[in-house]
């Protein structure tokens, strides 16, 4: 199929599993219902470690409840989560009939198979190194989701893995409308994957104050834009969308649910975690997402913003966001799900995409849950309370994810 | 403790099961891992180094070669437990 750099790209299977469900749909009726994934977790570790933080958003559908026994013990949690994610999405989109040669894969990971690398160190002291897992080195490289779903889906024309902190989801899409405007690809299988609910992690994100630690009311934790928010709350899981050519996606009669219109990606370069205070290097990312599908900064009628919960991500976010549109930034409402998903970190950004397209999809922004305070210097239009109804005709939403190492990726999503 | 033969064909079973997914009632003892049960290398290692662990023995990395059916392991398994 002939591809060129205008060729459409568009959204026709969508999979996921996350803190809030263990499907796509069941995941949206969370969310529309405001239930926060977030609560105290049960592991002895939390104890014996004195962790400062208590609480999580695990996923909600352990994987061993839909996978086979020998594929949760061969592969990493990050590559179990992206392999029920990704079989949602293809049975989503109709499961193709479509040469090997022509299916990509791009499916990236904030930190990898860190389970088993460190179970694997724990293995090697107590049992020596006759006992460490010979699968160990496959299972924990950043690569293993993607390996698994190219094998999964015997999709040959390529696997790729961005790795790029919470923005690799986002920019696993990216690389996916490369691959199909280059012509290598008719389909891309494209997303993110986290599992890093281990101490070890979790140690790290609490040493460094980027989590919250409200520990008597993990439900009210993540609470981006309030002015009480002190850190975002740690999430798990993993979100797979099948991106096409609409060429593609109409000659076998797929139903479309949005399409991919732009992509924008900038690098901060002003500090290896603080985002650049006054947003330009976001900023520079929405607009491109903005120029690249068509549009303008007035069709913008909805974004789902990165918004951790953090103290300063979500003032730098929402300076970006004034930045970009000027006079129009409040009046494009807001929504800020990682208040009920928690932050799933390399998964993050393919996730919200999946939000983003549903709220095209639907007509409908999410309202975001904990904002009892709006911090006055948001300046935004942020949905809570109750849903926004999104206008009826064309209209583009944009999904912004960033990363630790100044990563900036926008999408822009045009409805159908 | 010695184990029969058909314990420790059980043992075998269980462990091949729980690595490779394979059903317990096709580990037999004239089958071969590699050509009957598709049983790759890295597998392999897993199996011995779980059978090790059962049955209470060491099967060096040169003898695992040797291994080529089920009843070659679960033989050697019983003499190094005598």
């Amino acid at each position: 199929m002939t591809s060129s750099s205008d060729t459409r790209i568009v959204v026709t299977g969508l999979g996921a599993t996350t803190p809030i469900g263990g499907t796509v749909p069941e995941t949206w009726e969370a969310l529309l219902a405001g239930r926060s994934g977030a609560r105290t977790l049960e592991f002895d570790w939390v104890a014996e470690y004195s962790l400062p933080v208590h609480f999580a958003a695990q996923i909600a559908t352990p994987p061993e409840q839909v996978l086979a026994k020998v594929e949760t013990r061969r592969l990493d949690p990050s590559s179990q989560y992206a392999l029920v994610a990704a079989r949602e999405a293809w049975a989503d989109a109709g499961s193709p009939d479509i040469a090997p040669e022509r299916i990509a894969v791009v499916v990236g990971s904030g930190i990898g198979g860190v389970h088993t690398l460190l179970n694997q160190w724990d293995t090697l002291r107590e049992k020596g190194p006759r006992r460490v897992y010979p699968l160990a080195v496959p299972m924990l490289m950043p690569n293993g989701p993607a390996a698994a779903i190219s094998l999964e889906l015997s999709a040959r024309a390529g696997a790729h893995t961005p790795v790029s902190a919470c923005a690799s989801g986002a920019e696993a899409m990216g690389y996916a409308v490369q691959l199909i405007r280059s012509g290598r690809a008719d389909i891309v299988v494209a997303g993110g994957t986290e599992a890093a609910m281990h101490p070890m992690p979790i140690a790290g994100f609490a040493a460094m104050q980027a989590l919250s630690t409200r520990n008597d009311d993990p439900a009210a934790a993540s609470r981006p834009y309030d002015t009480d928010r002190d850190g975002f709350v740690l999430g798990e899981g993993a979100a797979i969308i099948v991106l096409e050519s609409e060429a593609h996606a109409q000659a076998r009669g797929a139903r479309i649910y949005a399409e991919l219109a732009g992509v924008g990606m900038s690098a901060d370069a002003h500090h290896i975690t603080a985002p650049e205070p006054e947003g330009s290097g976001a900023a520079r990312a929405m607009l491109e997402a903005i120029e690249t599908a068509g549009a303008a900064l007035s069709d913008i009628a909805h974004i789902n913003a990165h918004a951790t919960s953090t103290p300063v991500g979500d003032v730098a976010e929402a300076n970006a966001v004034r930045r970009a549109f000027g006079e129009l930034a409040g009046s494009i409402p807001v929504s800020a799900t990682k208040s009920m998903t928690g932050h799933l970190l390399g998964a993050a950004g393919s996730l919200e995409a999946i939000f983003t397209i549903l709220s095209l999809h639907h007509r409908v922004a999410p309202a975001t849950i904990n904002v009892d305070n709006l911090d006055p210097e948001v300046g935004l239009d942020v949905v809570r309370g109750e849903h926004r109804a999104l206008p009826e005709g064309p209209i583009v939403a944009l999904n912004n994810s960033f990363g630790f190492g100044g990563h900036n990726v926008a999408l822009a999503f045009r409805s159908v | 403790m010695a184990s029969t033969e058909q314990e420790v064909l059980e043992g075998l079973a269980e462990i091949v099961n729980e690595e490779t997914g394979i059903d317990t009632a096709e580990v037999e003892l004239d089958k071969s891992f590699t050509d009957d049960l598709d049983i790759d290398s890295l597998s392999m290692m897993t199996i011995v180094v779980n059978a090790e662990e059962r049955f209470g023995v060491r099967i060096p990395d040169d003898e695992v070669k040797n291994l080529k059916t089920v009843r070659d392991a679960v033989t050697f398994i019983q003499s190094a437990q005598s």
